[in-house]
């Protein structure tokens, strides 16, 4: 039996299933609700499919008022909503609980407006964030934030999850791009915040939305900083025949005041399958950086030759730059597909914890220790720039008992990331995957806060309140919530 | 992903392999961002994870396939996008082919679909009945309005306005090579194409003798299985398959073939998987054989290299990417490479990789998804500012040319053009074009 344990399911709701199906199906169109037992299963896990649960039933609107009338109806009827986007989350973050409804947001896929001047966008939320980049590509200009999931997430869950990207380490995270949003709260009242203007004053409220994992509100609209391109940007593949140098190399180039947009790591067990999917012709050794450096072709040249000395202190076995646009693309085309390839090598658990630049060699090496000591392979991708870290650990999900290992393996790395000075989470989020270990990061009074903030957008406890904080800590609220 | 089948349902071949496909699948959704049936209909169960979710549970529990599921998995396309996108490598296809033939022997559809799907398996495959039917259809075409069924009246619209006689060249024979013989090859010349469009075969053959081919009709070939494959009738699909591998080598092991040409790409992706279809059967060293020959007309074309092509207009011509090409075989540049080095001004559309809803049949038995793709389709086409629009696909072709003025030509008959041979009919019928 896996691990992480979910509240049992609410009698009264299930009792009531057929009344709060009928409401829902007179608010939306009856062919925007899912009940049918054989379909609800197609939306009981996301990424993270160990943990699996199909909800009472799926709406999915077309706007946001259809949005704002089912979760009203969600509400009078105290029903749970598990607001989801594309159900790329890798924490559990869009599991259903079965006395839950599924408020599904990929039909509002519109690009509102476009404004290179003044330099926003307005979207719906449910288009992807490859799209919105895609959408800009004419007038020159992008989104920064770009999750290796890019191609599938939506905006939804990139505000959810404040997800990050490769180039994140120079454009920063969801959070330092977005600008305004609309949002149905847990009432069904549509609320506005922030703008395309910076700097709204008064309390940051943006910024407790960003990342509250769906819990305080169900996001419909969003405004998103958009940047120029940049005039040029060449990646750099450096390979080492150890992770712990590797993991020195990342530290050296931050200590030297360079700033990449990206340094990413990939090592031998990961490359094996990526290169199987890619074809990008990366170095064969233990670990490999990919450096990416952009601004004018001399700015290149002179940020590649400075990360070529740092390099070349710790005696790389391979340093060489992308020779053309193809390859360029096949490069990252490898480093965004790196998860789902793994899949190639046998099931995977992928974790999501960050650590100071400083400590990632160190780091390393200890996950390589555990590794032996859990008889269970592990395969690191990551942001190495952020020292953001995403070990994948395989195990064989048809073998009794193994998920369980893997998971004590993956509790034991996250602990160690907090134990150095790092956290929990670097842009997965906690969902249920991460839910458990929060006392070890926070104190009660800490946890205790955030949850009297959610309480103050969610008095009743409706908005995925089984994720996010351990069960036990949040069960006074959650039971609090009268359930009509 | 976490399977359970039991060592008796694994015992079975098609269950095995369909547990390794799943198996590999993790549930990452990468797939679902370019599933042109998501992108219509906005529904994890119209995607590809979520077919593979639908598939995966009625297999595990031997369930009777329900109304519901059935639905979703009627309408996937088999574009295979998904299988181009997904980075695990999950065979998407073989999945799907298992799930279609489970449900046409554990299903029953209503009589309305039965009939409708028997009768497109009795004609489509076969050249004379389709002709007859065609022509029958233009008949009575002007009276679709009156006709109450959407698929009905959406294969009355299909029916082309010309629908060509029979060509003596679709019959066996073989046709010398120009000049010195190079290859050898035998050309795949199909089965609803052979009623549609007749030019695409004589482009062919013209084409493949000036570069140096003797082309071969094989006594006994004929359609390649795809259009029933497609629809779970693998007793159908198997008998035709098997029937082409026959005729094909006989003539391998007499005097010998370095190809097998294939001038729809649907059927190409098919006769490519002979040796999969075969693989628990008595023919299955022969269909190893035949697949491994079986080449697209674009990847032969490329490979003795273009020969003098300097005969046609350098037309803008926007090359639209069969799915069955782009995905089915990975064949990408190829075409459009040759297009190019023929002297025309090669232009693609906006989401290329995005199905136009032909499909095979599926423009008959889904018409309202279908012509929501058409239409995306077209509109992204007619946005490059085209001369021409020309793909490697019949079934392609009659459904972009439904809906647009531009001519649409197979992509043979513009290297054939180039190198010699007569304008594309299409093109000749607009003087405006010949600059
Ligand atoms: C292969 C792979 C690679 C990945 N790489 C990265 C990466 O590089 N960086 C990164 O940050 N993440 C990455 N992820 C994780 C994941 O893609 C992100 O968390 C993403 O933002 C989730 O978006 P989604 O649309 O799939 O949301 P979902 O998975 O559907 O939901 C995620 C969370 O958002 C909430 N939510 C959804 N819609 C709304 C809404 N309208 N309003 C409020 N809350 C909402 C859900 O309740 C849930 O808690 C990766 C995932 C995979 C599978
Ligand atoms: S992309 Fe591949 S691995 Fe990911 S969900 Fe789709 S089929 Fe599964
Ligand atoms: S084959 Fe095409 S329509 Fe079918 S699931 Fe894959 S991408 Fe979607």
């Amino acid at each position: 039996m896996p691990t992480i344990a979910m509240p049992e399911p609410d009698l009264g709701i299930l009792a009531r299933a057929s009344q709060i199906i009928e409401r829902l199906t007179a608010v939306v169109s009856a062919e925007a609700v899912i009940s049918d037992p054989q379909e609800t299963r197609a939306y009981e896990c996301d990424a993270l499919a160990a943990y699996r649960c199909p909800p009472l039933a799926v709406v999915l609107p077309r706007n946001t008022e259809e949005v704002s009338a089912a979760m009203k109806v969600c509400h009078e009827m105290g029903v749970p909503v598990i607001p989801r986007g594309a159900g790329t989350s890798l924490a559990g973050g869009a599991l259903p609980t079965a006395d839950s409804v599924v408020i599904g947001i990929m039909r509002l896929r519109d690009i509102l407006e476009i404004d290179t001047a003044n330099r926003f966008v307005r979207v719906q939320t449910g288009v992807t964030n490859l799209s919105v980049s895609a959408e800009l590509e004419a007038s020159g200009f992008f989104y920064a934030p770009d999750p290796s999931s890019q191609l599938a997430c939506t905006i939804a869950g990139n505000i959810a999850m404040n997800s990050g990207g490769a180039h994140c380490l120079k454009y920063g995270v969801t959070t330092n791009n977005l600008m305004g949003l609309r949002m149905v709260m847990a009432s069904g009242e549509v609320v506005d915040l922030g703008g395309p203007l910076l700097g709204s004053g008064g309390l940051d409220i943006l910024g407790v939305l960003c990342g509250s994992e769906g819990q305080l509100g169900i996001v419909t609209e969003a405004t998103l900083r958009i940047l120029p391109k940049p005039e040029g940007a060449r990646p750099i593949l450096i390979g080492f025949d150890s992770a712990e140098t590797a993991g020195e190399c990342v530290a050296r180039i931050i200590r030297s005041g360079l700033l990449p947009v990206a340094i990413e790591y990939m090592d031998d067990v990961c490359l094996r399958a990526v290169d199987a999917f890619a074809n990008a012709g990366y170095p064969k050794c233990a670990a490999v950086l990919i450096v990416e450096v952009e601004g004018s072709e001399d700015e290149v040249l002179y940020q590649i030759e400075r990360i070529r000395q740092v390099a070349e202190e710790l005696k790389p076995v391979e340093f060489r730059t992308s020779r053309n646009a193809d390859e360029s693309l096949a490069i990252w085309k490898g480093r965004k597909s790196a998860f789902g390839a793994m899949g190639r090598l046998g099931d995977y658990l992928c974790l999501d914890g960050t650590v100071p630049v400083s400590k990632l060699p160190s780091t390393l090496k200890r996950i390589g220790e555990l590794s032996k000591d859990y008889g269970l392979e592990v395969a690191n991708v990551f942001h190495a720039g952020d020292g953001n870290m995403h070990p994948l650990i395989l195990f064989n999900a048809n073998a009794p008992g193994e998920l369980e290992r893997a998971e004590a393996f993956g509790a034991d790395i996250l602990r160690l990331c907090v134990d150095v000075g790092g956290c929990l989470t670097g842009e997965h989020g906690v969902g249920i995957e991460k839910r458990d270990l929060m006392t070890k990061q926070y104190s009660a009074d800490d946890l205790a806060i955030q949850m009297e903030i959610k309480s103050v957008f969610d008095p009743d406890w409706l908005l995925n309140s089984t994720k996010v904080f351990p069960l036990e800590a949040s069960k006074p609220y959650r039971d609090k919530a009268v359930r009509g | 992903m976490q399977t359970k089948f039991s060592e008796a349902q694994l015992a079975d071949p098609a269950t095995k392999r369909s547990n390794e496909i799943l198996r590999s699948c993790v549930h990452c959704g990468f797939c679902t961002a370019t599933c042109p049936t998501y992108k219509v209909l906005g529904d994890e169960l119209d995607s590809p994870r979520g077919r593979i979710y639908l598939i995966k549970d009625m297999l595990e529990n031997n369930r009777k396939p329900d109304e519901k599921t059935v639905m979703h998995i009627d309408r996937c396309l088999s574009c295979l996008s998904c299988m181009t996108t997904c980075p695990s490598g999950v065979h998407y296809m073989h999945l799907v082919d298992h799930a279609r033939a489970y449900i046409e022997r554990n299903y029953k559809r209503r009589w309305d679909e039965r009939a409708l799907r028997w009768l497109l398996s009795k004609i489509l495959p076969y050249p004379d009945r389709f002709r007859f039917a065609l022509l029958g259809a233009k008949l009575v075409r002007s009276f679709r309005k009156f006709v109450p069924d959407a698929r009905l009246r959406a294969m009355l619209e299909m029916v082309p306005d010309r629908i060509p006689p029979a060509s003596r060249n679709d019959r066996p024979q073989w046709f010398l090579a120009e000049g010195q013989r190079i290859k050898r090859v035998a050309l795949l010349t199909g089965c609803a194409q052979r009623a549609l469009n007749t030019d695409i075969n004589d482009a062919t053959i013209r084409l493949l003798r000036r570069h140096g081919c003797e082309v071969v009709i094989p006594e006994g070939i004929g359609c390649c299985g795809a259009l029933t494959h497609h629809m779970g009738k693998t007793d159908d699909s198997h008998a035709m398959a098997a029937a082409n591998i026959r005729a094909i080598v006989a003539e391998l092991d007499g005097k010998g073939l370095d190809a097998v040409v294939i001038n729809t790409s649907g059927c190409g992706t098919t006769v490519k998987d002979y040796a999969h279809m075969f693989r628990n059967d008595p023919l299955a060293a022969n269909a190893g054989r035949v697949a491994a020959l079986a080449k697209d007309i674009s990847e032969m074309i490329a490979d003795i290299g273009l020969r003098d092509a300097s005969h046609a207009e350098p037309l803008r011509v926007a090359y639209h990417a069969a799915c069955s090409l782009q995905h089915g075989q990975q064949i990408r540049s190829a075409p459009k490479d040759l297009l190019k080095a023929a002297g025309f001004q090669v232009v693609e559309p906006r989401d290329s990789h995005i199905c136009c809803g032909s499909a095979g049949t599926y423009n008959l038995l889904q018409p309202a998804v279908s012509a929501e793709l058409k239409t995306r389709k077209v509109a992204t086409l007619e946005a490059t500012q085209p001369q021409v629009i020309s793909a490697g696909n019949i079934g392609c072709m009659m459904q972009i040319g439904s809906a647009t003025g531009i001519p649409v030509v197979h992509t043979v008959e513009l290297l054939d053009w180039a190198t010699g041979g007569p304008m594309p009919q299409p093109l000749a019928e607009k003087p405006e074009l010949s600059v």
